[in-house]
């Protein structure tokens, strides 16, 4: 199958668009699925140097596969460093040493608060979600952060039923006020577009969509009244070699 | 001293109902055979401490074991979620069970503070989330530069379980790969159970290994695989695949309890004599 031949999906897009984003990064910190696609797929692309922290403690590692968890074997094995979950936090993240964190959730709101914790009410809930693993404090600390989410409305609601995790608080000074050192969510990149928080308001913008998406469709999915810039761009289509390198690493 | 002992003798001797037990492992060397056996000698209401619940937990609050359960992150490593720990939480099933939750950066430094022997550690995290009214952390400000930060409780169970590659025959250990908080939860708890894959005459000391010397462990098990489906790096593979069944299987209480009927329950503890 050659990558002219097949359709890209919207999955596809969005990990190639997440892969684009560290270009110019240095180290990135990664979970699992799609933020680990697409820093593997970053690295075999964009750029080669990239180093990978993954939250098992796991500095500079090169996996060949995408990881099922976050401490896989090989992740060990290709490792410059292992460090215990203590270090982890505290001398790395805690301590500001990582540029670019890639968080997913359940809920995100217009501020790009984070939910993982449970939907409904939190003593008797609709449904228990993991909770906040290493969330809240790659949050606070990271030099910025990436989110990936599907596009829906029950994914981009208007009011979380637990902030797990702070983007942007209640808009502009709340990160500043509760001590956080890194910028927060700088995007939030969907199967649909790309949001962006805005400069004055923290509230995302929808700032770039995906080929073949309409804006009426992302307002559509987005559970508040969703902004959108003036010049909205549409994302450059996937090329040949993004592709090719994608469906070659899904394949290993 | 530690002592040599079989799994089900040290899970015997260790283990009583109503106690704060830790079974740990980072996604690497989860101690599921030492679990397994906790199960099988039918311990009741514990209180069950780890970071990442994971398929053991599982397990074992499905099995009704847990009364309590601290925890940072209760999901399936890549695959969703852990559908017994959320069968008990939204529906009670098999029984209520209590839960007191943090961040992993909470959860670690609890450890860390339990294996210095403090009553707290001190840390930048917690502010601004719901998770600060539904835990036990509590803001501190630094008294040499006025900084807001937060202190959680050090954590000290009763009995703390880990994996490990090897031990020697005196029950010095050497672990290697992914620590996790393996090292911290041997230091912080009262008593501690290592289950390793293999026992040999003299560790041969690796690069980005850790010891663990014998004086500060109670009990050493021989375990073969007793980290399956996780992994002991080096050792054994993880089995992404049981992950992955897992998922589909514990959907359902009667699948879930003839699972563990046939292959927890209907396995006798494994009689390794003591060295």
């Amino acid at each position: 199958m050659t990558a002219a031949t097949t359709e890209v999906t919207a999955g596809e897009t969005q990990t190639i668009v997440a892969a684009r984003r560290l270009t110019g990064t240095k180290t990135v910190f990664i979970g699992v699925g799609r933020p680990s696609t697409a820093a593997i797929l970053a690295r075999m692309v964009h750029n080669p140097e990239l180093i990978l922290v993954y939250e098992s403690g796991t500095i500079g590692a090169k996996p060949f596969h995408v990881p099922l968890s976050i401490g896989d074997g090989e992740l060990a094995e290709t490792a410059d460093s292992i460090v215990s979950v203590p270090e982890m936090f505290n001398y790395w993240i805690g301590a500001g040493r990582i540029d670019v964190a890639f968080l997913g959730a359940a809920q995100i709101d217009r501020h790009a608060n984070l939910n993982s914790t449970v939907i409904g009410d939190y003593e008797h809930p609709k449904t228990r979600l993991p909770g906040a693993g290493g969330a809240p404090e790659i949050a606070a600390s990271c030099g910025e952060v990436i989110v990936i989410a599907p596009h829906a409305k029950r994914t981009f609601v208007e009011k979380l039923d637990f902030v797990t995790t702070v983007g942007h608080g209640d808009g502009p000074g709340a990160r500043e006020q509760l001590g956080f050192r890194g910028k927060g969510p700088t995007a939030v990149i969907t199967d649909l577009g790309v949001l962006e928080p805005d400069a004055q308001t923290c509230e995302l913008v929808l700032t770039q969509i995906h080929p073949g998406v309409d804006v009426e469709v992302v307002r559509a999915e987005t559970g508040w009244e969703l902004e959108v810039a003036e010049d909205v761009k549409t994302t450059d289509p996937a090329t040949d070699e993004e592709l090719s390198a994608l469906r070659e690493l899904l394949d290993r | 001293m530690a002592q040599m002992m079989s799994l089900t003798d040290a899970v015997a001797e260790l283990v009583s109902d109503g106690d704060s037990v830790a079974l740990e492992g980072f996604t690497h060397l989860i101690p599921f055979g030492a679990g397994h056996e906790i199960i099988r000698q039918g311990r009741r209401e514990l209180e069950l401490i780890r970071m990442t619940p994971d398929l053991l937990y599982d397990q074992m609050i499905g099995m009704g074991v847990a009364r309590r359960l601290v925890f940072s992150y209760g999901g399936n490593p890549g695959v969703g979620g852990l559908h017994r720990f959320r069968d008990a939480i939204e529906n009670e099933w098999p029984r209520a069970v209590e839960i007191e939750e943090h961040s992993h950066a909470g959860m670690a430094n609890r450890y860390a503070a339990g294996a210095s022997d403090m009553p707290c550690a001190v840390m930048r995290g917690y502010v601004g989330t719901d998770l600060m009214t539904r835990t036990t952390a509590a803001p501190v400000t630094c008294p040499f530069t006025g900084e807001q930060l937060m202190a959680v409780p050090a954590l000290r169970p009763d009995v703390g379980i880990v994996h490990a590659q090897e031990a020697d025959r005196d029950g010095n250990v050497q672990l290697w790969g992914i620590p996790g908080v393996q090292k911290e939860v041997v230091l912080a708890a009262q008593r501690c159970l290592v289950t390793v894959e293999r026992i040999v005459d003299e560790l041969e000391l690796r690069p980005g290994g850790i010891v663990i010397p014998e004086w500060v462990i109670t009990a050493v098990a021989e375990a073969p695989g007793g980290s399956r489906p996780s992994y002991s790096l080096g050792i054994t593979e993880r089995d992404n695949d049981f992950y992955k069944f897992w998922d589909k299987l514990s959907r359902d209480r009667d699948q879930f309890t003839a699972w563990m009927d046939e292959n927890v329950l209907g396995v006798l503890g494994q009689e390794v004599p003591a060295t």
